[in-house]
């Protein structure tokens, strides 16, 4: 006779009810899914459900050579796309030791620090209309148009790239790069007092952010929360500090750490990242080197046979790539450790226990790129 | 029949008078009632469209963009073609829904603000009903609109919707409160609740600059709770849509969607003509007592343009500070009503009680 399994009965709470923010929802910023646990309106755990947007590119990469992974990068964090090329050239010069022209690092480093500034920009669009303030949104994209449009006199395309080759870069930069980067300089210094008179010293804005969603050091450590999110716990991560690369030893600029790490923090670490970057960019932007805009390198690239990693400090924090060779072409397996999987993994840990609106907010103040949580 | 754009008074009486002379009472009454309705219902719908209209190219002009500019001149008919859109859209059911409740939800909504346009002055003589309590009646004909918003929300089987109506009950009972009792200190001012008898008595100078500072308190009360009651502006919780993707309205497509939209905007219409009719004078014009020459020209510009430019100075106002502010949390929205909204009314109608009481008002 079959025994009767009693199946433990959950013990859940009467009250608490679950909804589904995403896989369609206006503030994931994409196809993600939150299972929200709610008691009225305060949150009581979440879970996050990604995958929506999973294409294989760590497996894609096995088939491809280098310089086609490169146009795979620019798919994940799309809004740090020259970052995340830069990871994945600057391994494959280490695995060759190739060592690349003064002017290609120049480059790099600035067109890194543009495309900060635009990724930052479009954050702070987006955290504006999470907290309710559509003109944000606007005002962002404004002046977001004005690096893209940099980018594509230079680069010849607006979003994904694909502009730095392993050893170099894929063109000269365009005559008026250098001008036109200093009168955007110019330009948003202005502009970014207007953000701050929108957005930053708003009452309500104040009130929503101070004190909620706090992340000690500790738990930031512990989860890898890193870029302008973990730097607001105090966690000193800033890869670009630590760890230079490029012309960034070159350069002076202050590694903003913050100290309560709440949302107001992780929004603050950002504002004020944009003003560093360009202090980096005004640097460098007039000592850019005359030369070759790329090393001479082979045609076919093979990585001798190991194990091989190279972290960059991308917009949303420190990307990883990891590459196993075997000598071929392509690499034997490759892992990218993305900076938005861990700053999303804190998500259950730092809402609970607020409102729903807060969860929108500490949502958009961690600012998760989708595509690149997946990849 | 002499017919002045100045006053409605006489051609009004000869419409009466006529369809009395020719018709039994009954059937002229009947026509009466008919006449008024349409009348209101076409400037309900011309009003609403021209509102949307408003919203977006206002909108737009913050946020650095150009606006609807495509259908007629400056765009001028996009709310139209968007209406004759939302029009021919399928009406989508939902499994499990109330369909009762769920399909006269927008109904209540929509006739609740109805009825409260009724009540309202647009002009010497040209006023639906003049009720001597009008003031009371707007007040309680526009919360009935909440029932519609609750039953929205509950009858359509979603956890958004609900969440959405929650909070929209729990934010409109606490800001009727407000809206009330900043009226209340102009009652105390004006010594009527009739709408013609507030406007009548603002014709030596509006209350906002009769009653001293208390006066200009309840009028900035009265801006805040107002934005808040129709959901609009930093208050609109119960349709935040980064929150809740649209909240109560979440599962209403087609016309129903578009009842909801244009209650929203008649409701901002209502609110503003009730600022401007209490506070600002309605149609009365600006008047300074002693200047008799500038009263004079004042008077040259018709009674309904002054009731319309003060209506829409007003709505302007609410879509400045829509599109300039963040979305307050649930807590914060409560805790403003009761904590600091609240109090400081009722000092205020103390202090405006004791003005009155010494006749220290203008």
């Amino acid at each position: 006779m079959k025994e009767v399994i009693h199946l433990p009965v959950q013990n859940v709470e009467e009250e608490e009810y679950h909804i589904n923010m995403g896989p369609q929802h206006p503030s994931t910023h994409g196809v993600l899914r939150l299972v929200v646990s709610l008691q009225g309106e305060i949150v009581k755990s979440l879970k996050p459900h990604c995958g929506y947007i999973h294409r294989g590119i760590e497996k894609m990469c096995e088939k491809d050579t280098y310089p086609q992974i490169i146009h795979l990068t620019d798919r994940m964090d799309y809004l740090s796309a020259h970052i995340n090329n830069h990871a994945v050239c600057m391994l494959v010069e280490k695995a060759l030791e190739v060592e690349v022209p003064e002017r290609v690092k120049y480059i790099r480093t600035i067109v890194d620090e543009l495309n900060r500034i635009a990724s930052h920009q479009l954050w702070w669009c987006s955290f504006g209309m999470d907290m309710g303030g559509l003109t944000c949104f606007f005002y962002g994209l404004r002046d977001r148009e004005k690096i893209l449009d940099i980018f594509e006199e230079s680069f010849g395309s607006r979003l994904l790239h694909s502009y730095y080759t392993p050893g170099g870069l894929m063109m000269d930069i365009h005559p008026d790069f250098q001008k036109n980067v200093k009168a955007f300089i110019k330009y948003f210094r202005k502009k970014i007092k207007d953000y701050d008179e929108l957005l930053t010293g708003n009452i309500i804005m104040q009130l929503r952010t101070q004190g909620i969603g706090i992340l000690s050091k500790e738990d930031a450590i512990s989860y890898g929360v890193t870029g302008p999110s973990g730097r607001a716990s105090g966690f000193a991560c800033d890869v670009r500090k630590h760890h230079p690369y490029g012309v960034y030893d070159k350069a002076d600029f202050k590694e903003i750490l913050g100290t309560k790490g709440d949302t107001f923090e992780r929004y603050m670490m950002r504002m004020d990242e944009m003003l560093e970057s360009m202090k980096i960019i005004e640097q460098l932007i007039d000592n850019i080197p005359a030369g070759d805009h790329t090393a001479k390198m082979k045609a076919v690239l093979k990585l001798p046979a190991g194990e091989y990693f190279q972290r960059v400090e991308a917009a949303r924090g420190e990307l990883g790539v990891y590459v196993v060779s075997d000598g071929n072409k392509s690499p034997y397996r490759m892992k990218f450790r993305s900076p938005n999987f861990s700053n999303l993994s804190v998500l259950d840990h730092i809402s609970r226990g607020c409102k729903i609106a807060d969860l929108v907010a500490i949502g958009a103040s961690l600012d998760y790129v989708i595509p690149d949580i997946d990849r | 029949m002499n017919f002045s754009i100045y006053d409605f008074t006489s051609f009004t009486q000869w419409i009466d008078k006529f369809l009395y002379d020719n018709l039994p009472a009954f059937w002229a009454i009947a026509v009466e009632m008919t006449l008024i309705g349409l009348v209101i219902l076409v400037f309900y719908a011309l009003v609403g469209l021209f509102l949307v209209y408003a919203e977006r190219k206002v909108c737009a002009f913050m946020q650095n963009r150009v606006g609807p500019n495509r259908v007629g001149p400056f765009g001028f008919f996009q709310t139209i073609a968007d209406f004759v859109k939302l029009m021919m859209k399928e009406l989508v059911y939902i499994k499990n829904a109330d369909k009762l409740l769920f399909n006269i939800a927008p109904f209540i909504i929509i006739i609740a603000s109805f009825m409260a346009i009724a009540a309202i002055p647009f002009a010497k003589g040209l006023h639906a009903i003049d009720f001597d309590i009008g003031v009371l009646y707007v007040i309680a004909v526009s919360s009935l609109g909440v029932v519609g918003i609750l039953l929205a929300g509950w009858s359509s089987n979603n956890k958004y919707s609900l969440i959405g109506a929650m909070r929209s009950g729990a934010q409109i009972v606490s800001y009727e409160l407000s809206v009330g009792l900043s009226l209340v200190t102009i009652i105390i001012l004006a010594g009527t609740m009739q709408f013609s008898a507030i406007v009548e008595g603002q014709a030596n100078g509006w209350f906002i600059f009769k009653g001293h500072i208390p006066a200009f308190i309840a009028f900035i009360i009265f801006l805040i709770s107002s934005t808040a009651e129709t959901n609009r502006g930093p208050f609109d919780l119960a349709e935040a849509e980064s929150e809740l993707t649209a909240g109560f309205h979440t599962e209403y497509s087609g016309i129903k969607f578009a009842f909801f939209f244009l209650a929203e905007y008649m409701n901002m219409f209502i609110v503003a003509s009730i600022a401007a009719t209490v506070f600002l004078g309605g149609w009365m014009p600006f008047h300074v007592s002693g200047w008799a020459g500038f009263n004079h020209i004042m008077d040259f510009i018709p009674p309904f343009v002054w009731y319309i430019g003060k209506t829409f100075f007003i709505i302007w106002i609410m879509m400045w500070f829509k599109w300039t502010f963040p979305r307050l949390r649930i807590d914060q929205l409560l805790t403003l009503e009761w904590k600091y909204l609240l109090p400081i009314n009722l000092v205020n109608i103390l202090i405006m009680a004791f003005i009155v009481l010494m006749g220290w008002h203008f």
